[in-house]
C-alpha cells in the first residue's frame, strides 16, 4: 500500500459526510500483529464505538487513529487526507482538532485542574492568562465542576477526574473527540451521566465521537456506528450500527458479546 | 480569520435590547469583549430584557459561550431578563449545561497570601509534624528489625538478595571509579605540599589514612545517597502513588517489614563492604599518582601504606560507613513512604532523600570525628 500525501479519493472518501476513514490498517508491536485489514469509515457527527473482547487491540486502534502509534500497514484518513503520510507540521494541525480523554484520566498531577485545561489553550491559542482561566472555568462548569479550578487531581474523586479529562478534551473545541473507556471504574449512574454528557456535547458542539468501550449499555444507548474487533481472528468481524449488528449478526462470538451470552 | 465576530445593538420597544451576533465567533487571539454591551446598558438605564439575533452567525465555539456567560453575569447584576431563544440550539444547551450544576459552596480556594504570623505558625507546625513522623518512622523501623530478629517479620528473603545485588554489586563500578579518582586527588595535593619538606614518601600515609578513616566511607555514603537513597524514595513513592502500599496494608502485610526492612538491611550490609573496596581503590589511585608522577616505587609505596594504616583506622571508617548506611536507608525509605500521590511528589521525595541523606552524612561525620577524637582512636 503506497501512501501519498495528496488527498486520496477512495471508495467512500468521495462522500463529503465521511469524516474519518481507516483503510487496510494493520497494527503490530514489532513482529507481533495485533489486528490486520481493518477498513471502516466514520461519518461526521457519528458516535462510533470500537468494541471487542479484552486484549483485541481496541485501545491500540485508538492510538493509531490519534497519532500515538504508526500503522505497520494501511492508512488513517481525515477528510480524505492521509494522516501518516503528512509531514509533522500537517500532522500537528490534524491533531489540533482532536480531543482525547484517557482511560486513567491522565491528568497532569502537578498542575491544578484549571492549568490542566489551560495547557492546550496556552499551546495553541494567543489568549491571555485571564482569558484562559475564564475558558477553563467554563469547561469545568460544562462538566459540572464549577469552582474546582484550583484543586489538584489528587484531591478529587475518580469520577471527577474522568469529567476533568473530558473538560480538557473539549478545551480547544475539537472536531473529533476520542474516548478510551470513558466509563471504566464508574458506577452505573455516573457512567450514565457521563454518557449523557458525551451525547450532549456531541449534539451542541457538532463533533464526531469515537469511543472505545465494552459497556453494552453505552454501546446501545449512544452508539450509532461501530466496529467489532476479534482477538483470536486478529481482524474485524463487522462494522455498522451496533443495534443492527446485534439483531442481524451470524457471527457467534459477536452475538454472544452483544447479548452478554444471554440469548 | 478576517471574518471576525460582529456585535450590534438595537433598542427593541421601550425596555428591550436586541443584540445581533454575526460573523465567526471563534477563539482566535482574544475572547470577545462584552464591555461595549455594558456601556450600552449604562447609557440606557431603562432596559429590562435582552434578546438575541444570531441568524447571521457563521461559526461559533467557546468564544461565544464565554461572551454569553459574561453577558449573563452582567444581566444578573442589573436584574435584566435574558431571552436565549434567539441563540443557536447548541449554544442554548451548552449554557444550560454550564449552569446545571451550581458551583459547590466552599469549593473555591481562598486566593492571596496568609498573614506572616499565620505562615510562620503553619511552617513551625509542619516542621514539628515532620520531626514527629520521622521519629515515628525510625521507631517503627526498629520494631520491624526486632520482629525480624524474632523471626516474625513478613519478609521475603529473595527481596533482600535482589536489593543486596542492586545496592552492592551494581554500585561497585561507580564506587571504585570515584574512590580511585579521590585517591589520585589526595596524592596530588598531598605530595605537592610534602615535596617542599622532602617528605614525598609520606604521601602513602596521607592517602592510606585519609581514605581508610574518612574519605572512603564518606564518598561511598554520598554515592549511595545519590544512587540508592534516591532509588528507594522513587520506588516506594511510585508504589504509594499506585496504591501498591495500600494493597499490602489491606492484606495485613506491614509495608515496614515487607518493603523498608529489606532495603535498610541491604544498604546497611553493603555500605561497609563497598567502603572496603573504596579504601582499596583510593590507595591504588594514590599509588598510581605516586609511581607515575613522584618517582616512588610500587613496593616502597605499598610498604609505607602497610606501616601507616592500622586496623583501627579501617575500623573507624567501617563504623562510619555503617552509620551512613543506616542514615541513607532511613532517609530514602522515609521519603518514599511519606510520598504524596502525584508524579511531582515522587520527584520531590527523591530530591529530599538525596538532600537529607547527604546532610545527615555530613552531620554524622562531624559528630563521629569528635567522638573518635575524644576516645583517642
Amino acid at each position: 500500500m503506497s501512501a501519498s500525501p495528496e488527498p486520496v479519493d477512495t471508495a467512500g472518501a468521495g462522500d463529503p459526510d465521511v469524516h474519518i476513514q481507516v483503510k487496510d490498517l494493520t497494527m503490530a508491536y514489532g513482529s507481533f500483529v495485533v489486528q490486520r485489514d481493518l477498513t471502516f469509515s466514520i461519518r461526521r457527527g457519528d458516535i462510533f464505538i470500537i468494541m471487542g473482547d479484552s486484549g483485541c487491540g481496541k485501545s491500540t486502534l485508538l492510538r493509531h487513529m490519534v497519532g500515538l502509534m504508526r500503522p505497520a500497514k494501511g492508512q488513517v484518513l481525515y477528510e480524505g487526507r492521509d494522516f501518516w503520510a503528512a509531514d509533522p507540521v500537517q500532522r500537528k494541525a490534524f491533531m489540533r482538532n482532536f480531543g482525547m480523554s484517557y482511560q486513567g484520566s491522565a491528568l497532569w498531577s502537578s498542575m491544578t485542574l484549571a492549568e490542566n485545561i489551560g495547557l492546550p489553550l496556552q499551546e495553541y491559542t494567543d489568549l491571555s492568562a485571564a482569558d484562559i482561566r475564564e475558558l477553563a472555568r467554563l469547561k469545568l462548569a460544562l462538566v459540572g465542576l464549577a469552582g474546582f479550578e484550583d484543586y489538584y487531581p489528587a484531591e478529587i474523586s475518580g469520577g471527577m477526574k474522568k469529567r476533568v479529562g473530558l473538560a480538557r478534551a473539549i478545551a480547544l473545541d475539537p472536531d473529533i473527540l476520542y474516548f478510551d473507556e470513558p466509563s471504566a471504574g464508574l458506577d452505573p449512574i455516573s457512567s450514565r451521566l457521563l454518557d449523557d454528557l458525551i451525547l450532549e456535547l456531541r449534539e451542541s458542539l457538532g463533533a464526531t465521537v469515537v469511543i472505545v468501550t465494552h459497556e453494552l449499555a453505552s454501546i446501545f444507548s449512544i452508539g450509532n456506528n461501530s466496529v467489532f474487533l476479534d482477538a483470536e481472528k486478529k481482524t474485524m468481524t463487522a462494522t455498522g450500527d451496533p443495534k443492527t449488528l446485534r439483531d442481524t449478526t451470524t457471527d457467534p462470538k459477536m452475538h454472544r458479546f452483544l447479548t452478554r451470552g444471554e440469548a | 480569520m478576517d471574518d471576525l465576530y460582529q456585535l450590534k445593538f438595537a433598542a427593541a420597544g421601550t425596555d428591550g435590547l436586541q443584540v445581533t451576533l454575526a460573523g465567526s465567533w471563534q477563539t482566535h487571539h482574544a475572547l470577545p469583549d462584552a464591555t461595549p454591551l455594558e456601556n450600552w446598558l449604562d447609557s440606557h438605564p431603562g432596559i429590562q430584557r435582552i434578546g438575541f439575533d444570531s441568524s447571521a452567525l457563521t461559526g461559533w465555539d467557546s468564544a461565544l459561550l464565554i461572551f454569553l456567560v459574561r453577558v449573563t453575569a452582567m444581566a444578573g447584576n442589573r436584574s435584566v431578563q435574558l431571552d436565549q431563544s434567539g441563540l443557536p440550539d447548541g449554544v442554548q444547551r451548552l449554557l444550560q449545561l454550564a449552569s446545571a450544576v451550581p458551583e459547590r459552596k466552599g469549593a473555591r480556594r481562598a486566593a492571596g497570601k496568609a498573614p506572616f504570623l499565620e505562615r510562620f505558625g503553619n511552617r513551625s507546625l509542619a516542621v514539628a509534624g515532620a520531626t514527629r513522623s520521622a521519629l515515628a518512622f525510625v521507631g517503627e523501623a526498629t520494631l520491624s528489625l526486632a520482629r525480624l530478629l524474632r523471626g516474625r517479620a513478613q519478609f521475603r528473603w529473595s527481596d533482600l538478595w535482589l536489593t543486596v545485588q542492586q545496592t552492592g554489586a551494581q554500585a561497585f563500578g561507580i564506587v571504585a571509579l570515584i574512590s580511585f579518582l579521590v585517591g589520585m586527588i589526595l596524592a596530588y595535593i598531598g605530595a605537592a605540599q610534602l615535596v617542599n619538606f622532602g617528605a614525598t614518601m609520606y604521601v602513602a600515609d596521607l592517602v592510606g589514612i585519609g581514605m581508610a578513616r574518612a574519605m572512603g566511607a564518606m564518598m561511598t555514603g554520598i554515592i549511595m545517597a545519590g544512587r540508592t537513597g534516591a532509588a528507594f524514595a522513587a520506588q516506594l513513592g511510585t508504589m504509594q502513588v499506585n496504591e501498591e502500599i495500600d494493597a499490602l496494608e489491606t492484606l495485613g502485610i506491614s509495608a515496614m517489614d515487607f518493603l523498608v526492612l529489606p532495603r535498610m538491611l541491604a544498604l546497611i550490609l553493603m555500605m561497609p563492604l563497598l567502603t572496603v573496596y573504596a579504601d582499596l581503590f583510593g590507595i591504588l589511585g594514590g599509588l598510581f599518582v605516586s609511581v607515575t608522577t613522584f618517582d616512588i616505587g610500587v613496593v616502597e609505596y605499598l610498604h609505607r601504606t602497610q606501616e601507616a594504616v592500622k586496623v583501627r583506622h579501617v575500623m573507624v571508617g567501617l563504623t562510619e560507613a555503617s552509620v551512613y548506611g543506616v542514615l541513607v536507608a532511613v532517609a530514602g525509605c522515609y521519603q518514599g513512604i511519606q510520598c504524596g500521590r502525584s508524579s511531582s511528589a515522587v520527584g520531590a521525595a527523591a530530591t529530599s532523600a538525596v538532600v537529607s541523606g547527604i546532610l545527615l552524612i555530613v552531620i554524622a561525620t562531624a559528630i563521629l570525628t569528635v567522638i573518635f577524637n575524644v576516645l583517642g582512636i
